[in-house]
């Protein structure tokens, strides 16, 4: 699915580190991709494989000591990394909107909602008072508010968790961002809820012809989502690609496991596979590829060098030993 | 320092000390130093005193009179002529200033550490029992510790000195005045000790495996101490450190309010009390050097209790 | 929110219960009101007339009601030591320790907060740095000390200001105020600093912290992340946040000035409650003792009715009652 548009956001070679008393953490290493607009963009992985620093990143608010420490963001070909804060807060909000995990604590408890949306949109759009609590109002029933124009007064605690979740989506979306970085937004709620609000995730950025880069661990989601997914693991990517690809014929090992490890209606015979060991932490990545210690087609090349993203024909991954997987599968 | 090598086997717990994080923040951190040193020598001098005092202030034949009031040694003073016996000058007794400071605070530190220890042990006592028994126990304790904590230390302090003043005989007073400070001091803060151990208990009874424990029929009580106590070490020895500082400060202020420690054991507090009198007369030595040594004693331990409380807590760094 | 003030009230008429059962005690079990009363050569008659007159030969409840009734009219009893009524010497003395407690409480809360604010705001800013070292040489410096301090430096040596009463006075009514005289202006200065500056530097401490704290939650980060101004992150979003907390430690601050006024008032012979009560401490002078401690038990209570109501207006969700949870 490759689109031959510009793309909207293109992260280059982009480096996270954290200075720690044992010396640099590398959190994000090598990075690179590109989302282009409209697009929704997955990014998977396990806690602490960089996924939520790299959106972090983009929307620049790493928290100290963390830092960009190489590489470079560009967003409609500007780059968007080394901005001053007071640039930089134009473009948030404006250009690239956010989702947080918790929807519970990412609303602030003494204000009102419409009172949040509204300073959200004056902050962005210039509109008269009056002008911007009819659009609130508007971006509320989109979200699928009931009695938005009375919901408007209320306090956050007098939402549920999903509508909360739902209120946070219409303030992401208030100034009609070309980016949505949505960080694990379904994680805190309710199994029942995460379905409709990626359901409406997905709808509401068709509609508005908004992008999307969608961080979660949760696989499934991605394969019902996602145009593209991107797997990190230790810091990079593993194998990025286009969601059926990725999820079909997996290239990377890593990978291999990970759609192993989702539980698919229908094939009933199939065992789910899973990965021994565990991630590595920052601070005792191994030489070489750092998926190698659990790789069940380690080679010798693999301890020693490691490999960069290498064209596989459908997807990217960064493996050595690709092709020999491909051909294993096949013949199996 | 990324390559950790395997742990060899066992790392004595001083092994241990040394390669923690709060030993780390402590050398690098100049201020926390210096309050440490600065603290551990007021400790020793205050402890020491009958050894390294030059004079005993309170051995009635080694007092002269005409000693009485001189200024500093090192002060150009004419009119009160310096002695080089006594380096700070004497009080109006003519007793030598530094050892009466060092005396001082001795009196002062001994009942700041007691007062310290009765209110830890009733904290940890009431928070424990309010946590494990919960319902109406908690409800009694909890009440007792928001009335307490809305009325200020000094407050309750003052009453129940006052009222072990007013029921004993003040021969026997004078004898016990030292305890009794203690208890009243101790009184007034054991409600911090009491909340943060409280709100431990009340997270570890919910875990699992005090139900578990139940099930095979131990004591949960028995088992949930072993794992609360260790948690809640960290908190209780910040507020220990802070509450020597206010214990200090509010057995100097009683003293100076002259229901503290009787006079003939006189803490900072006293001589501050004491120097007091003679500010008008321009004798500023006698309230002013005091004065220093309990500051600079509880600045000490302030800050070692402001750097414990950053160190051991690093997501307020 | 009737019910919520109910309630409250409810609580504080208890504590106030407890502490006049408190002072009540302090006369019964303390001490013998007779002995201090009379003198040497009264007749045993007398003494029983005495007895039955203050009521002392009824049961304890019986005579628990009768201090209760007396307090709640303001009678309590006649000083030992003055040999006065206790209201009116109580009552003689209320406006120096307002006055002086008011001064230094707002000068605490007019200055500890905005160095609260800036200190968390620009918590690397050597500024900062400055204040906050200052702020803790200030919580280790005890109230007494820094009264004695300042009459030394500002007294005895400069000779710019009184070292102790109140100056001259303006009477309205039973009320005296040092506010409408020059030298009672003067006479304040030192005293009121003096106050307020422990306190100053807990709020200033308390304040930072919390700010720091509001500043690490996830709705300021999202408020980052929508693009807000700065101004409107910090001063709206945050200070609010701030707020709650802050409401409830100063009023717990302000309170004890009235406490901590004891020390001061000792220090600068300023002629209020505290002196009054700590001279009562060191005569076992228990009316007295007893009507300062339930009037310090009022104001308590009172600033704690204050502070609730303060919490309700600033957080809706303790105005939540209606229970407006929607559904999926």
């Amino acid at each position: 699915m490759r689109t031959n548009q510009a793309p909207l956001l293109e992260v280059k070679n982009l480096r996270v580190e954290f200075p720690t008393r044992r010396g640099t953490l590398v959190a994000v290493d090598d990075v690179s991709f590109s989302i282009a607009p409209g697009e929704v963009l997955g990014v998977v992985g396990e806690s602490g494989a960089g996924k939520s620093l790299t959106g972090a990143a983009i929307i620049g608010l790493l928290e100290p000591p963390g830092r960009v420490a190489g590489g470079e963001i560009r967003l409609e070909g500007e780059r968007i990394d080394r901005l001053p804060y007071e640039q930089m807060r134009r473009v948030r909000g404006k250009k690239i909107g956010a989702i947080f995990q918790d929807p519970l604590t990412s609303l602030n408890p003494l204000f009102t909602i419409g009172r949040q949306l509204t300073e959200t949109i004056l902050t962005h759009i210039d509109l008269s008072q009056t002008q911007a609590r009819d659009r609130a109002i508007e971006l509320l029933m989109e979200v699928g508010i009931p009695a938005a124009d009375k919901r408007i007064d209320h306090y956050p605690h007098q939402f549920s968790g999903g509508m909360r979740q739902r209120v946070v989506i219409a303030l992401a979306l208030a100034a009609n961002p070309k980016l949505i970085v949505a960080d694990e937004p379904t994680t805190a709620l309710d199994v029942s809820i995460q379905a409709q609000i990626i359901a409406l995730l997905k709808k509401l950025c068709r509609d508005h012809g908004t992008a999307v880069m969608l961080v979660t661990h949760d696989m499934g989601v991605i394969a019902e989502t996602a145009d593209r997914v991107a797997v990190m693991y230790a810091g990079r990517i593993a194998e990025i690609g286009p969601v059926r690809e990725v999820v079909k014929n997996p290239r990377h090992p890593y990978t291999v496991g990970l759609m192993g490890s989702i539980p698919t209606i229908g094939h009933d015979a199939e065992r789910l596979t899973q990965i021994d060991g565990s991630m590595p932490r920052l601070t005792a990545i191994p030489r070489g590829c750092a998926f190698n210690p659990r790789c069940p087609h380690v080679a010798e090349r693999c301890r020693t060098e490691r490999p960069d993203l290498i064209d596989t024909g459908a997807t990217e991954a960064a493996c050595w030993r690709h092709a020999d997987i491909r051909a294993a599968a096949a013949a199996e | 320092m990324t390559s950790q090598t395997a742990a060899p086997a066992g790392p004595t717990a001083l092994q241990r000390f040394f390669d923690s994080d709060i030993w780390w923040s402590f050398r690098r951190n100049p201020v926390a130093i210096g309050a440490a040193v600065v603290t551990l020598l007021t400790f020793l001098g205050a402890g020491f005193a009958p050894w390294i005092a030059p004079h005993n202030p309170y051995d009635l034949a080694s007092l002269n009179l005409m000693d009485a009031g001189r200024a500093p040694y090192w002060l150009d003073e004419t009119w009160q002529p310096g002695d080089p016996r006594f380096w700070l000058g004497t009080d109006d007794q003519g007793r030598d200033i530094l050892s009466t400071i060092l005396y001082g605070a001795r009196v002062s530190l001994l009942v700041g550490f007691l007062a310290v220890v009765f209110a830890m042990s009733l904290g940890i006592l009431l928070g424990l029992a309010a946590g494990f028994f919960g319902g109406k126990v908690d409800a009694f304790i909890m009440r007792i510790a928001d009335v307490m904590l809305s009325f200020p230390a000094i407050l309750v302090a003052l009453l129940i000195d006052g009222v072990f003043r007013v029921s004993l005989p003040s021969d026997m007073h004078q004898e016990i005045a030292v305890y009794v400070l203690v208890l009243a001091i101790g009184f007034s803060s054991w409600v911090n000790y009491g909340r943060t151990v409280r709100g431990s208990t009340l997270v570890e009874k919910s875990k699992e495996y005090v139900q578990a424990a139940r099930v095979i029929g131990i004591h949960p009580a028995k088992i949930m101490l072993r794992h609360i106590l260790p948690n809640v070490m960290g908190p209780v020895l910040v507020i220990a450190t802070i509450n020597l500082a206010t214990a200090i400060l509010t057995e100097a202020t009683l003293s100076f309010l002259g229901v503290g420690v009787p006079p003939t054991q006189p803490s900072l507090g006293t001589l501050i009390r004491v120097g007091n009198d003679f500010l008008f007369s321009g004798e500023w030595w006698m309230t002013l050097f005091p004065g220093a040594a309990l500051v600079i004693m509880v600045l000490a331990v302030n800050l070692l209790g402001d750097w414990l409380r950053d160190a051991l807590n690093p997501k307020l760094r | 929110m009737l019910a919520f003030i109910l309630r409250r009230l409810a609580q504080s008429l208890i504590v106030m219960l407890v502490v006049a059962f408190i002072a009540f005690a302090l006369f019964t079990f303390v001490g013998d009101p007779l002995a201090a009363m009379l003198g040497q050569d009264t007749t045993p008659e007398e003494r029983e007339r005495l007895r039955s007159a203050l009521g002392l030969d009824r049961n304890f409840l019986a005579q628990f009601w009768i201090f209760l009734s007396n307090a709640v009219q303001g009678d309590f009893g006649i000083s030992y030591r003055l040999v006065r009524p206790v209201d009116e010497l109580i009552l003689e003395r209320l406006p120096a320790t307002l006055e002086l407690s008011m001064t230094a409480g707002l000068l605490a809360l007019l200055i500890g907060i905005p160095l609260g604010v800036y200190t968390g705001l620009n918590r690397d800013s050597w500024l900062s740095r400055v204040f906050l070292t200052v702020s803790l040489i200030g919580v280790s410096l005890p109230t007494f000390l820094i009264g004695i301090l300042l009459i030394l430096v500002f007294s005895v040596w400069l000779s710019w200001l009184p070292s102790f009463g109140r100056g001259d006075v303006v009477a309205f009514g039973w009320w005296t105020t040092g506010f409408l005289t020059p030298s009672g202006l003067k006479a304040l200065i030192l005293p009121s600093i003096t106050l307020c500056l422990f306190q100053l530097t807990l709020i200033m401490r308390l304040v930072r912290a919390e700010m720091l704290e509001v500043l690490r939650t996830d709705y300021i980060k999202f408020a980052r992340a929508r693009g807000l101004k700065n101004r409107s992150i910090n001063f709206a979003h945050a200070l609010k946040n701030t707020l709650v907390p802050v409401i409830t430690i100063t009023g717990l601050q302000l309170g004890s000035i009235i406490a901590f006024a004891i020390i001061t008032e000792t220090v600068f012979q300023w002629p209020g409650m505290g002196l009054l009560f700590i001279q009562a401490v060191g005569f076992a002078d228990i009316p007295v003792m007893a009507a300062y401690l339930c009037l310090v038990a009022f104001v308590f209570v009172t600033i704690n009715l204050i502070v609730d109501l303060l919490y309700y207006f600033v957080d809706p969700r303790l105005r939540a009652d209606k229970g407006t949870a929607g559904g999926h």
